[in-house]
């Protein structure tokens, strides 16, 4: 480093102060209202799943309303392309949201037994916004769908 | 002990995948609700269904609060043999329950 030891101070100085002034903006944002998940925590959770490996496009489905009237309980269908072999299978199915209060919904996981990759069930959602769902197959690789849904009634947060 | 209700065919071709259904009552308490004193509820939900084919497991399931009260799973399996399918569901507060049901395979 070339910088002289006051340049540095100062430097040092003002990163502290924005830090103190972020770390008092993020209070503030907790305190206005429950804590949830953010597209960043989302983006850690699927991280959290699929390590270091490269997240494809394709190949799995959602299957939910784009409207949803209801936010309580939501039908939602995952699919995913696969021959379902010995060799290549789908070994776990994924799903996340970006606006719950966290971003894990489900997860799944099958075998070459399971014979067609398509998982049902019913969530809850705590706002319109995005829905990730996430294959590993089993030679390593995943693959990932997302769809916007928009909600009117949303879940979990009554009398919040 | 909770009610669970399977739904699956009692016969199958051999090699054909048959889709099974299960629910379970529960009301899978988020955490994140306030009471009236707005505190917030503590967590109680089911964490986890496994489902055994003739003792060899074939799906397992880990759930999290945002899968809707009363939870509803619906997946497929290759019917290979005749016998039992059992479902065992996990969760909060030691919850736990099960329930069998036979399949024909011809």
């Amino acid at each position: 480093m070339t910088r002289a030891d006051g340049t540095s101070q100062r430097t040092r100085r003002r990163f502290l102060v924005e830090t103190a002034a972020l770390a008092g903006a993020a209070g503030l944002g907790l305190d206005s209202g429950p804590a949830g998940a953010t597209p960043a925590s989302m983006q850690a959770a699927i991280r959290n799943v699929t390590g270091e490996a490269k997240l494809n496009k394709g190949r799995v489905k959602i299957d939910v309303p784009a409207l949803i009237e209801n936010g309580n309980a939501v039908p939602l269908t995952v699919s995913c392309e696969s021959p379902m072999t010995q060799e290549d299978h789908v070994k776990a199915l994924h799903v996340f949201t970006e606006k719950n209060p966290q971003p894990n919904v489900i997860g799944v996981h099958l075998g070459p037994r399971a014979g067609r990759t398509s998982v049902s069930t019913r969530i809850r959602l705590a706002d319109t916004q995005k829905i990730v769902a996430v294959a590993q197959m089993s030679d390593g690789s995943f693959w990932s769908d997302e769809v916007e849904v928009i909600v009117t009634l949303a879940a979990c947060l009554e009398g919040a | 002990m909770a009610r669970a209700l399977i739904n699956a065919p009692a016969k199958a071709k051999r090699g054909e995948a048959i889709e099974i259904k299960t629910m379970i009552s529960h009301m899978m308490e988020t955490g994140f609700r306030p009471d009236s004193t707005g505190r917030p509820i503590a967590r109680d939900i089911i964490t986890e269904l496994v489902c055994k084919y003739n003792g060899e497991e074939i799906f397992r399931a880990e759930l999290f609060p945002a899968i809707a009260a009363n939870p509803f799973l619906a997946f497929f399996t290759v019917a290979t043999e005749s016998g039992t399918l059992s479902f065992e569901w996990t969760g909060d507060n030691g919850f736990s329950a099960t329930e069998s049901v036979n399949i024909t395979v011809e």
